[in-house]
């Protein structure tokens, strides 16, 4: 397997702040990666530095192509969806319109239509909802139709941030599979940040953790779910 | 996290101001205050009257500072609470030989009504709705100070002459000067009110209100009466600004206080940069003089040299004067650590 | 009247769609295309050539203004944008009374101006301003609904943020919007100038009860805006005829007060979608 994406000394800076003190990665093609860490330990900075959300320095490669010095959404265009923290539901527009702004740099329109009955199938809440404005939906349902509307780019690497926060517990089993499933029948690589660990670590084959901005462990993810300190701090057993 | 803000989301409405930033240090202001007390001294009367205007409009600016910076609501009004403070002002002094220092608080009293009053229905508007709502009312006040009814008192389309006062206690200044000096007192007067209003509980309700209206209700922070008490106390300054700009102007009529002065009240807030409130004064400055300036560089395109001037100013600074303050305090703790 | 407020009311609609804010010097934007269709005229050129032209013109001069001045505000707070406006207002106001002079000049109608079948109400020239403004509308609705540009167009104005992460250049969908607002405004320009005649201010009672129409019907709808330039205008001229001691002076504030009660029981608009917001 050859890596998908690069990052090599990777420092990321809020103003004056500095909150990732270089990170060194790679996602091989077709894995499901997490990114565990604490509240404040860059996890969030990492995603939105790839998608050049944050000023960083450092070299990102994606399938051969530099992104540093590109813009976000020139990044989007190369494959690589981001559903970010907080979900980022154009709330003004219509369930369905938000799965088409998804798909808006698509120019297959059957591939599009099909696809978003497609999302409809994964979610089905959304069905339901298709033309209320997407600000009147619950948390959980912005969630999912944050994740359904990156699908909708038919991503190659799919950045997720938090995507259990505010869902049931249920509904999150719900949503990892989905994701697992995505993962392996359609090939998108992931890459998932977590608070809730132990359900990631269940799910990713390839794990990384970080602690204020610099990667302490990484290995496969059934080996730092075993790892001691691992269990202590974050599955909390 | 104000830093992460600054780069993750857009800007909102009107930035969230720490309560330490809305002030200067007390160094700096008792240069400022120097400054104030002893340059009248040595310049000619008309500059005098200027500094006065500055104060006057440093006030008005304030005032809308409050509103917009402190609750983070919007007006294109204050030229009319602007209005009812001078006409209270020179009517009390005209008709009723109010001595011109008692009509100021009389003045406040009734903008402070007057606004508390418009700031009821403007509660349920918000963004450019409020604004639309108090550009009426800046529309309508010139017009209103014309009608018929009201003529035996306003003096209608002719407006009021107002008597200059001499200087008390037989004081060997001239008028210019102590209605500067008087006007100074009030303007620090109000200065230090505001600062400690913003402070207080009150000043901290505003605040939540401009950052989150939703989560501040949430809080328990009676929106209602805060959005409106700001109105009010907003008004309410505001007219003891224009109390003062009918003195020192010795004039009031319905035509000087237009929609126009409401928008340089608005340009002065911006170039003083919201929030901040010792930029009201800087904010002042440029809307006194820059006009003059522009004129002065081009009478034909007086207009389009003050549309690139005040880009310039934007493009440069566009936090306004409190950007400049902030970089200047680093260079100064800079210099310091060296 | 009531035909011009919902020709400007939709152009302001349509640069709040695109750009978020409201742009104060549109008016006077519309009133620079307007001076140059005309000088156009003047040199010779025929109406429907000088309305093409001036279309285009506008469409770019709109995209070279954000470009040079509006796109280093981007990240600006948005006070500092409005204060942005009013200088544009100022400097295109005072160049325009530069080049061509504060005296009012006569405009041409491409509709003529007799009465429209046999109706006393309106004139032709009327009748095509209503004709071009709901064709415009028309038009725009199915822009903005059912074309992906539109969509995208809309989502930038929104959400920026999240627009960007699915691949919307926001940047240039801001511009474009200032395009299409400016060429929509110069169409309005262009038929409002036979009406009240052209001068370098002739846009500013317009654009306020433009302003206004927009507010009531609704930011977020181009029918609302139209619907509510017509209300707007009847407002005024009943306001004007029926209420005694209102004169043409208090004319303005009385269609306000008017509009703002409306905005108190209906704070959206009259068609506008309420904004669902959570903390």
């Amino acid at each position: 397997m050859t890596a998908m994406l690069n990052v090599k000394d990777l420092r990321a800076y809020y103003g004056q702040v500095q909150a990732l003190h270089g990170l060194n990665f790679a996602l091989n093609e077709g894995s499901l990666t997490t990114l565990l860490g604490a509240n404040g330990a860059g996890k969030t900075t990492t995603l939105r530095a790839i998608c050049n959300m944050v000023r960083s320095t450092g070299a990102i490669e994606f399938e051969g192509a530099t992104l540093s010095g590109r813009s976000t959404e020139n990044i989007v265009r190369l494959g690589i969806a981001h559903v970010p923290q907080g979900r980022g539901t154009f709330t003004t527009m219509t369930v369905e319109e938000n799965l088409q702004l998804g798909a808006i740099t698509r120019k297959d329109k059957a591939g599009v239509v099909a696809d978003i009955e497609r999302m409809y199938d994964h979610f089905p809440v959304l069905k339901q909802r298709y033309a209320q404005q997407a600000g009147t939906l619950s948390g959980g349902e912005q969630q999912m139709l944050a994740v359904a509307r990156a699908l909708m780019l038919r991503p190659r690497l799919m950045l997720l941030d938090e995507p259990s926060f505010g869902l049931a517990p249920l509904i999150v089993r719900d949503l990892f599979k989905i994701l697992g499933k995505i993962n392996r029948e359609e090939k998108v690589t992931i890459l998932v940040v977590e608070q809730n660990a132990q359900l990631a670590l269940e799910l990713a084959d390839q794990a990384y953790v970080i602690e204020t901005g610099r990667i302490v462990m990484s290995g496969k993810a059934n080996e730092i779910a075993n790892n001691e300190d691992v269990r202590k701090s974050y599955l909390g057993y | 996290m104000a830093a992460v803000e600054d780069i993750v989301t857009e800007a909102p409405a009107v930035e969230a101001v720490p309560k330490r930033a809305m002030t200067l240090g007390t160094g700096t202001s008792l240069v400022m205050l120097g400054l104030l007390l002893v340059v009248p001294l040595f310049v000619k009367n008309f500059i005098i009257f200027q500094m006065t205007m500055l104060l006057i409009y440093g006030v008005a600016v304030l005032a809308l500072n409050i509103l917009t910076g402190g609750s983070g609501q919007f007006s294109l009004g204050q030229s009319a609470f602007y209005a009812v403070g001078a006409y209270t002002s020179a009517i009390l002094m005209e008709q009723f030989n109010v001595n011109y220092a008692l009509t100021l608080p009389i003045a406040g009293v009734i903008c402070f009504g007057f606004g508390f009053l418009f700031g009821q229905p403007a509660l349920r508007l918000s963004g450019v709705y409020l604004a639309l709502a108090t550009f009426a009312l800046a529309t309508a006040m010139p017009q209103l100070l014309k009608l018929g009814y009201f003529e035996k008192w306003t003096g209608g389309v002719q407006g009021l002459v107002v008597t200059k006062p001499d200087a008390p206690f037989g004081l060997p200044i001239s008028q210019d000067m102590w209605i500067y000096y008087f006007t100074l007192v009030i303007t620090i007067a109000i200065y230090i009110f505001s600062v400690n209003l913003l402070r207080s509980r009150s000043g901290r309700a505003f605040m939540a209100i401009r950052d989150n209206e939703i989560a501040a209700a949430a809080m328990g922070v009676d929106v209602a009466l805060y959005k409106t008490l700001a109105f009010g106390v907003s008004a309410g300054i505001t007219g003891i600004a224009g109390g003062l700009g009918a003195i020192t102007v010795q004039f009031v009529a319905p035509d000087s206080y237009t929609i126009t002065l409401a928008i340089s009240l608005f340009l002065g807030m911006v170039v003083g940069g919201v929030g901040w409130l010792p930029g009201s004064i800087v904010g002042s400055a440029f809307i006194i003089f820059v006009p003059n300036i522009a004129e002065g560089i081009s009478k034909g395109l007086s207009g389009a040299v003050f549309g690139v001037l005040l880009f310039l100013v934007i493009f440069l600074v566009p936090h306004g004067a409190r950007q400049v303050a902030i970089v200047g305090q680093q260079l100064i703790g800079r210099f310091r650590k060296n | 009247m009531g035909a011009i407020y919902a020709c400007m009311a939709l152009a302001v609609v349509m640069i709040y769609q695109a750009i978020d804010h409201l742009n104060f010097a549109q008016g006077e934007m519309a009133m620079f295309s307007t001076f140059v269709s005309w000088q156009l005229m003047q040199w010779g050129v025929p109406y429907w050539g000088a309305f093409v032209v001036t279309l285009v013109f506008s469409f770019f001069g709109g995209i070279a203004i954000e470009r040079l001045l509006f796109k280093p505000l981007a990240k600006a707070p948005i006070l500092t944008n409005v204060a942005g406006f009013i200088a544009l207002f100022a400097i295109i106001n005072s160049v325009a009374g530069l080049i061509w002079d504060f005296t009012i000049k006569q405009y041409p109608t491409p509709f003529g101006s007799s009465p429209f079948l046999g109706s006393q109400l309106i004139s032709t020239h009327q009748a095509g301003m209503i004709g071009v403004t709901v064709l415009l509308l028309v038009g725009l609705y199915f822009f903005f609904q059912f074309t992906r540009i539109g969509l995208a167009m809309r989502a930038a104005a929104s959400v920026p943020e999240s627009a960007r992460l699915v691949g919307i250049n926001t940047s240039w969908m801001i511009a474009l919007g200032w395009g299409m607002a400016a060429a929509i405004g110069s169409i309005a320009g262009m038929l409002i100038a036979p009406v009240v005649f052209l001068e370098p201010n002739m846009m500013g009672g317009v654009l306020i009860y433009g302003f206004a129409a927009a507010v009531l019907g609704g930011l977020t709808s181009p029918l609302g805006a139209v619907i509510g330039g017509f209300l707007v205008g009847i407002f005024e001229n009943l306001a004007g005829t029926y209420i005694p001691g209102v004169g043409n002076e208090l004319k303005l504030p009385i269609a306000l007060a008017l509009i703002i009660t409306v905005l108190v029981v209906k704070p959206a608009g009259l068609f506008g979608r309420p904004i669902v917001k959570r903390v």
